[in-house]
C-alpha cells in the first residue's frame, strides 16, 4: 500500500500533420508506441499493460477504437484500459497509467493517446444538436470567446496579448521536427490580419485540427534506475492530479476554474512547491486558444489574477524567459485533441530528460505538465523532475 | 501488498427494453441515490468517483459529461470516466484506492441502447478499415462462435438451450431482470434458429439500465457495510479483435485473468458471468474452471437483462450482494467487452473469513 515511485523512461510522437494519409489508426498509434520502445530501448514484450485515450469516438467513426487497436498496441494476452475525460484525455490517461506502477501494479506500463481529425470534421462533433444544447455556438470556439472576452474585461488586458500568444508559440514550433504547423512567414501583423472566427478570436490564434499520436513507458523506481545508470536519463514523476466539476452550475467561474486551481494547488502539494513561478522551470499548458495562456498562467498559480497577460506582455512565457511556457509550440501548433493533453505531459518529460532538442529549456529540472477539456472543467496535471521525488 | 478495497453497496435500476420518458441522468440519479442512501454517504463522503459509457449509445459526443453534472461535482472533485464497462471503471477506482490516499469510491454507470439499433451500433467496433464496412452484426458474430464451439464438439445445441431455460428461470427471483420466464429445453429447441444455430433464447435482450457500485478500503468498509465483500483479486486481459486470429472456442483472456485474480485460490459458492449468449456462457465456465459445486449465474445474468457498458458492473454487484447478505462467502464476477468475448475482466470477492483478506 502507498505509491511507489514513478519514471518517464521513453517518449515517442507523431509526425503530426491535418491529414496523416499514409497510415491507418492502427499505424498511427504504432508509430509514437514504437518511438517510445526505442526511446526506452525495451520491446513489445517487456510491457506489461497499455493505457489508452482519446476524445470522442465520433472524431473518427469508431466506437471504443481501442478493442480494434488492441494488437497493434501490443496488448494480446495484457489488460488494455480506454480513458476518455474530454480534451484533459491524454493527461489523464498518462495519470491512470502512472498509478498502475504506484500501486505496485504492473512494472512497464505503455500509454498512448490519438486523434485522427481527418477521419470526421470535430468541429461539427464539438457542435451538439438539439435536442442536446441550443445551438448557441459551432465548434470549441464558440464555446470559448465568451470565457476569453470575460478575461479581457476582467484583467483589463490590452488586445494584442492574444496575438503576443500565437507568435510565440508558432515561433517556437518552428524548432519542433514533430509539430504540425510550421509557418516561417509568420509575423505580429499576419496574425492580427487573420480571419476574425469568434471574436476575439481569429483564426491564426486557434489550434490546427490534426492527426497524431503520443506514446510513453512509464515504469518503477527500479527501471528508471537502470535507465539512468545506462545514460538514459528518465523524468522522476512528482505529482499529479485530476479535478473535475460540473458544466453547467452558478458557483462556476469559467475565466479562473476552481477545479483547476485545486488541482494545481494539489499537484504542487505532492510535488512540494510553494511559489511555482520562481520552482518551475518551464511548464506546458493546454492553450488551444492564444488567450488561454494568461487565464491559465493565473489558474495555475503562475500569477495573481488579473496579471497573466503582463507575463505575456513582458516576455516571461517566451523560450528564453524566466517560465518558458509552450515550448513545443503547445495545442496551437499541433492538436490531435485526445493525444494534445499527452503531448504537454511528454514535453515537460522531455524538458526535464534533456531530450528537447532545439526546443530544450537550458537547465529544466522540474516541469509542469497541464490539460483540460470539457467547458474548462476537466482538469489533469503532473509535476515531473529530474531529480528523484 | 495489496490494500483491502470492498464492495460496500449496490445499486441497479430495473432493466427494460426500453426507457422512453428519462434521459441518463434521470435514470441514473436514483440509483445513485440509493448506493450511497444504503449505507447512509453523500456526495460529500466520496474520494473518487469513476463511471464507465460510451457515445455511441447515446449518439452523443461527451456524452458522459452531462451525466456527472447530475451527480453534481462541485465542489470539484477527483473523478475520472472510461469509454468501458463500468466494471472497467471499477478497477480504475480499485487502483485508485490502492494508493492510500483516499478511502472511498463511486463507480456508476449507464446504459440506453434503445436509442438506436443495438446489433448495427456494435458494428462500429470491428476494424473500421476491413471488418467495418460489412456491418456485421453482433448476433453473427457470436453465431459464428456458436458454431465453431458446435464444431468442434464442446457444446451442443441442447446444451445452449439449458443454459437459456435455467437462467430465465432464475430470472424470476430478480426483480430488476428484464426477461424471465419457465420453460423446459426440450420445448425451446423446437423453435426456429435465428441465426443458426442461435435461437431467439440463445440471445440477450437489448437492454436499458443504470448501476453503481461504492467501494471503500480497510476500516472504512467496514464502518459502513456489516459484512464487505472484499476484493481479494482483479485482473482484466485483451484479445486482438480479429475472430481469425482467435480460437473462438475458448477464452484464453478469462483464463489469464483468473489466474491473475486467484480465482482458484478457494472454493466458489456463486459466479456471475456476463455471458450475453448461452454459448458463452459454456465457454466462460471452462475458462473459469467452474464445476456444480458453483451456483452460475442466479440473478440470470445477461440473459435475464443485457445493459451495455453496465452488465459487467451488475455481475460485481450481484456477487458483492450474495456476500454482503451472507448467501456467498466467495464468488468470481466476470465481465466481457468487443466482439465474442473479446476482452475479459474476472474479480474474485470474498466475505470476511473466508481467508482473502489479508491483515
Amino acid at each position: 500500500m502507498g505509491k511507489d515511485r514513478v519514471a518517464v523512461v521513453g517518449i515517442g510522437q507523431t509526425e503530426h500533420q491535418a491529414t496523416r494519409g499514409d497510415v491507418s489508426m492502427a499505424g498511427l498509434v504504432r508509430e509514437a508506441a514504437a518511438r517510445a520502445l526505442a526511446d526506452a530501448e525495451v520491446s513489445w514484450a517487456d510491457i506489461d499493460a497499455v493505457v489508452i485515450g482519446k476524445a470522442p469516438d465520433f472524431f473518427e467513426g469508431v466506437m471504443m477504437p481501442e478493442l480494434y487497436l488492441a494488437d497493434a498496441l501490443g496488448a494480446s494476452g495484457k489488460p488494455l484500459f480506454r480513458v476518455h475525460t474530454a480534451g484533459s484525455v491524454g493527461g489523464s490517461t498518462s495519470i491512470v497509467a502512472a498509478q498502475l506502477v504506484q500501486a505496485g501494479i504492473h512494472e512497464r506500463v505503455l500509454t498512448v493517446a490519438f486523434e485522427k481529425q481527418s477521419e470526421s470534421e470535430a468541429m461539427w462533433a464539438l457542435s451538439m444538436p438539439i435536442p442536446f444544447q441550443p445551438p448557441l455556438h459551432a465548434g470549441a470556439g464558440g464555446y470559448f470567446a465568451p470565457h476569453i472576452r470575460s478575461y479581457i474585461r476582467r484583467a483589463q488586458a490590452p488586445d494584442h496579448i492574444g496575438i503576443l500568444v500565437a507568435l510565440k508559440d508558432r515561433t517556437n514550433a518552428l524548432r519542433n521536427p514533430h509539430a504540425h504547423l510550421h509557418e516561417h512567414d509568420i509575423t505580429f501583423h499576419s496574425i492580427k490580419d487573420s480571419l476574425m472566427l469568434w471574436d476575439p478570436i481569429r483564426y491564426a490564434e486557434t489550434c490546427p485540427s490534426s492527426d497524431g499520436a503520443c506514446a510513453m513507458v512509464l515504469a518503477s523506481e527500479a527501471v528508471g534506475d537502470e535507465a539512468a545508470a545506462a545514460g538514459r536519463t528518465p523524468a522522476w514523476v512528482h505529482g499529479t492530479a485530476m479535478r473535475s466539476e460540473p458544466t453547467m452550475s452558478a458557483d462556476r467561474d469559467t475565466v479562473l476554474p476552481l477545479g483547476g486551481a485545486q488541482c494545481a494547488a494539489e499537484v504542487y502539494r505532492q510535488a512540494g512547491i510553494t511559489d511555482p513561478r520562481r520552482q518551475v522551470d518551464c511548464a506546458e499548458i493546454y492553450v488551444p486558444f492564444s488567450w488561454f495562456e494568461p487565464m491559465w498562467l493565473e489558474n495555475l498559480g503562475f500569477a495573481e489574477p488579473g496579471q497573466g497577460w503582463r507575463l505575456v506582455e513582458d516576455g516571461a512565457t517566451a523560450l528564453d524567459g524566466d517560465l518558458p511556457v509552450n515550448m513545443s509550440g503547445g495545442v496551437l501548433s499541433s492538436n490531435p485533441i485526445g493525444a494534445s493533453g499527452m503531448l504537454r505531459f511528454a514535453e515537460a518529460a522531455m524538458q526535464v530528460r534533456g531530450a528537447a532538442g532545439e526546443h530544450q529549456v537550458d537547465g529544466a529540472r522540474l516541469a509542469v505538465g497541464h490539460a483540460y477539456g470539457g467547458g474548462s472543467q476537466f482538469f489533469a496535471m503532473w509535476v515531473v523532475g529530474a531529480d528523484k521525488p | 501488498m495489496k490494500r483491502d478495497v470492498a464492495v460496500i453497496s449496490f445499486a441497479q435500476s430495473a432493466h427494460v427494453r426500453a426507457v422512453d420518458s428519462e434521459n441518463e441522468v434521470e435514470m441514473l440519479m436514483p440509483v445513485v441515490g440509493d448506493v450511497l442512501g444504503a449505507i447512509d454517504m453523500t456526495m460529500d463522503d466520496i474520494g473518487f468517483t469513476c463511471s464507465g459509457s460510451t457515445d455511441y449509445l447515446a449518439g452523443q459526443a461527451f456524452s458522459f459529461v452531462m451525466i456527472l453534472d447530475g451527480v453534481g461535482p462541485w465542489p470539484p472533485i477527483q473523478e475520472s470516466h472510461v469509454e468501458m464497462d463500468g466494471a472497467w471503471a471499477l478497477y480504475e477506482a480499485w487502483v485508485k484506492l490502492q494508493l492510500g490516499e483516499i478511502d472511498t469510491a463511486l463507480v456508476y454507470c449507464c446504459a440506453r441502447a434503445s436509442a438506436g439499433d443495438l446489433p448495427m451500433v456494435l458494428t462500429r467496433q470491428l476494424d473500421p478499415y476491413t471488418a467495418g464496412p460489412l456491418w456485421p452484426d453482433s448476433i453473427s458474430l457470436a453465431a459464428l462462435q456458436a458454431r465453431a464451439l458446435i464444431d468442434a464438439g464442446k457444446a451442443t445445441e441442447a446444451d445452449m438451450a439449458e443454459v437459456a431455460a435455467r437462467s430465465r428461470r432464475a430470472a424470476l427471483d430478480n426483480p430488476v431482470a428484464q426477461l424471465a420466464w419457465d420453460r423446459p429445453a426440450g420445448e425451446l429447441l423446437t423453435e426456429d434458429h435465428l441465426v443458426a444455430p442461435l435461437r431467439r433464447h440463445d440471445c440477450p435482450p437489448i437492454s436499458d439500465g443504470v448501476a453503481a457500485v461504492a467501494l471503500a478500503a480497510g476500516d472504512a468498509a467496514g464502518d459502513r457495510c456489516r459484512r464487505p465483500a472484499w476484493i481479494s483479486g482483479i485482473d482484466h486481459r485483451v484479445e486482438p479483435i480479429h475472430l481469425g486470429l482467435r480460437d473462438l472456442t475458448e477464452s484464453r483472456s478469462t483464463r489469464l485473468a483468473a489466474e491473475r485474480a486467484g480465482v482458484h485460490d478457494g472454493p466458489l459458492d456463486v459466479a456471475e458471468l456476463h455471458a450475453p449468449f448461452t454459448h458463452q456462457e459454456l465457454i466462460l465456465r471452462d475458462a473459469l474452471g467452474l464445476d456444480a459445486t458453483t451456483a452460475v449465474n442466479p440473478s440470470g445474468g445477461a440473459l435475464a437483462a443485457n445493459p451495455m457498458m453496465t452488465a459487467g458492473l451488475v455481475r460485481i454487484g450481484e456477487v458483492a450482494s450474495h456476500i454482503h447478505d451472507g448467501t456467498a462467502n466467495r464468488g468470481v464476477a466476470h465481465a466481457t467487452s468487443g466482439p465474442c468475448l473479446q476482452q475479459n475482466l474476472v474479480c474474485v470477492l470474498e466475505g470476511d473469513g473466508a481467508g482473502g483478506r489479508r491483515r
